[in-house]
């Protein structure tokens, strides 16, 4: 691990939380859920702590909360990108495919 | 700090980078997926360098090696399975359930990183601030979430659960936690301190959420993802990673701008919320069209209208092609004429989550639709059979009465008993197909009039024409 001093890492998080507001206030409403689920699977880079914790570990107590915290972190960081994938896949899909019947239809109509 | 840790850290840089740069493109559906993509890449190198990085320091021993093998392969398996199985209509609880185990995991780094500490002066301020921050945070949100996916998954009441004495425990509890933060701030050696802010914390999180009903999940689930983003963020002070500071405050920063608007367009206050005690309506509808040979009976603006302005009891079902055509204003004039001219009108909101959930109440919300004409499918669904009309907006498969029957693509899904309705109608675009892609036996009902225009230009037509014969 890094020397890393305090007011660096303080800096770092203020700004990491203007980055944060800046890039998602442009996201659209519509994407909110998926945006939620993706942010969702960013933070599952708790699991990189669960490891160094898991390298750490030499008591029968330290391995256990170490294990936990690898099966939570492993399957927030899993999860979280493969159904953030599945429903923008979904999201991607619809509006193309809405657009076309309505297409259609229309001629049709006229 | 050596090569290998330098170069690690580099790439933990760069993966951070890549987070930012992949939430970015999330600002639209076409880049969307993409930005995922790569966030999850930059995820893959950063665990990739993790595991060079812990083999080169070389302090793992042989059991640490297993307990990070095993764990790391048990909760993929289950995050996998979780994300592959989970149907759309339970996709908020799973989210709740990642916050709970990312919140989870993030406090017990720093219930590990403490635990290591023989004595409080080889831990200073500098851990034991952010340590004890983080089991406050992570353990607030591992349970909190966990009740929250219980109640959206309907093992828990999704009705606000109020017992004696809940107001005094809200008080005493964050009291006795603000205590124990404290005490740990300046024993962090001391086990009693540890265990006993744990303990309490996880107690609050339980605490906070039970009384929350289920209308306002979303505000507390995007709340619930902001603690977590900080509690990861707080294990990023602990062990000094700058990569989990990073991850963690743009999780916050989202998590807290989601809070916010979605508050805010609820009308609600985020104290509001969390104080709780009211709200069960909740959910958002699916999908356009029907399709196929069978009859429909095509009906015009004004048939339309005549049916609602004598009507005593109407019931609107918005669904997915309302959120696309952006007419819930114009859904939500024409509910306020009908109401002025002394028609019962509620909404009936389907839990599904086509693609938001939650987001059908905040748009119809957005649209000054009084919170208590929101009705959730249980409720709504005794009130159609005296439901004079039902006027569908762009909702297919919640709506499609074949979910009754077995062996089709939504057998078993719950639906809004639309057809018990006296009438109705729907409003579409096209005979088009809803997510399912199945055809919808609604739409051949023969009590059943479609209204083929868009639902923004069709409400706008309907309101006008409904102004005129109420006067």
């Amino acid at each position: 691990m890094n020397d890393l001093d305090l007011l660096t890492a303080i800096t770092v998080f203020v700004l990491s939380v203007l980055v944060g507001i800046e890039v998602i206030s442009k996201v659209p409403a519509t994407l909110h859920t998926p945006l939620m689920s993706g942010s969702n699977s960013v933070h599952g880079i708790v699991v990189v702590g669960a490891m160094l914790i898991a390298a750490e570990s030499h008591t029968w107590l330290g391995y256990v909360l170490a294990f936990v915290a690898m099966v939570f972190g492993a399957m927030n960081v899993v999860g979280g990108y493969v159904v953030t994938d599945r429903m923008l896949e979904m999201f991607k899909a619809r509006p193309a495919a809405e657009k076309k019947t309505s297409g259609t239809q229309e001629k049709a109509e006229v | 700090m050596d090569t290998v840790s330098n170069a690690v850290h580099y790439v933990f840089l760069g993966a951070a980078a890549c987070f930012v740069i992949g939430l970015h493109l999330m600002n639209h559906p076409r880049t969307a997926r993409r930005g995922n993509t790569l966030s999850a890449f930059a995820m893959a190198v950063a665990i990739g360098a993790t595991v060079w990085l812990v083999a080169d320091e070389g302090t793992i021993s042989g059991t640490g090696w297993l307990v990070l093998g095993t764990g790391g392969l048990v909760g993929a398996a289950l995050g996998l399975w979780a994300a592959r199985e989970v149907r759309m209509t339970a996709m908020p609880q799973l989210v709740s359930l990642f916050n709970a185990v990312g919140g989870g995991a993030a406090a017990l780094i720093a219930v590990n990183d403490l635990l290591q500490a023989d004595d409080a002066a080889a831990l200073g301020a500098r851990v034991s601030v952010p340590g004890a921050l983080d089991i406050v945070i992570g353990a607030v949100t591992f349970s909190g979430s966990l009740i929250a996916a219980g109640k959206l998954q309907g093992i828990v009441s999704g009705a606000p659960v109020v017992f004696p004495g809940a107001r005094l425990l809200n008080v005493l509890l964050p009291a006795s936690f603000v205590a124990g933060t404290v005490w740990l701030v300046l024993a962090p050696d001391s086990r009693t301190a540890l265990y006993g802010l744990t303990a309490v914390a996880l107690l609050f999180g339980v605490t906070m959420v039970l009384p929350i009903g289920g209308a306002d999940m979303p505000v507390v689930i995007a709340l619930l993802n902001a603690f977590t983003g900080s509690a990861v963020a707080m294990a990023g002070f602990v062990l000094d990673e700058t990569a989990l500071i990073i991850a963690g405050m743009l999780v916050s920063a989202s998590g807290g701008i989601l809070t916010k608007l979605m508050a805010d367009a609820m009308n609600r206050s985020i104290a509001n919320v969390v104080i709780g005690g009211f709200g069960t309506g909740d959910g958002a509808p699916a999908a356009t069209g029907a399709g196929g040979a069978a009859q429909v009976r095509p009906v015009s603006a004004d048939d339309v209208a005549i049916q609602l302005a004598y009507a005593s009891k109407v019931v609107f079902v918005p669904g997915y092609g309302l959120a696309a055509a952006q007419a819930q204003h114009e859904l939500g004039d024409l509910a306020k004429l009908l109401t002025a001219h002394g028609i019962d009108v509620s909404y009936a909101v389907h839990p599904v989550a086509g693609r938001m959930p939650g987001h059908m109440n905040v748009l119809l919300a957005e649209a000054n639709v009084p919170y208590t004409q929101l009705k959730e499918m249980d409720e709504a669904n005794p009130q159609f059979p005296q439901a004079d009309v039902a006027l569908v907006v762009g909702a297919n498969d919640v709506t499609n009465p074949i979910a009754r029957r077995p062996g089709n693509a939504i057998s078993g899904m719950p639906i809004l008993d639309v057809d018990k309705a006296k009438s109705v109608v729907v409003i579409k675009r096209s005979m088009g197909h809803g997510y399912a892609g199945i055809d919808n036996e609604l739409y051949t009902d023969p009590k059943t009039g479609m209204f083929f225009t868009d639902a923004k230009k069709g409400l706008s037509e309907l309101k006008a024409a409904v102004a005129e014969f109420v006067g």
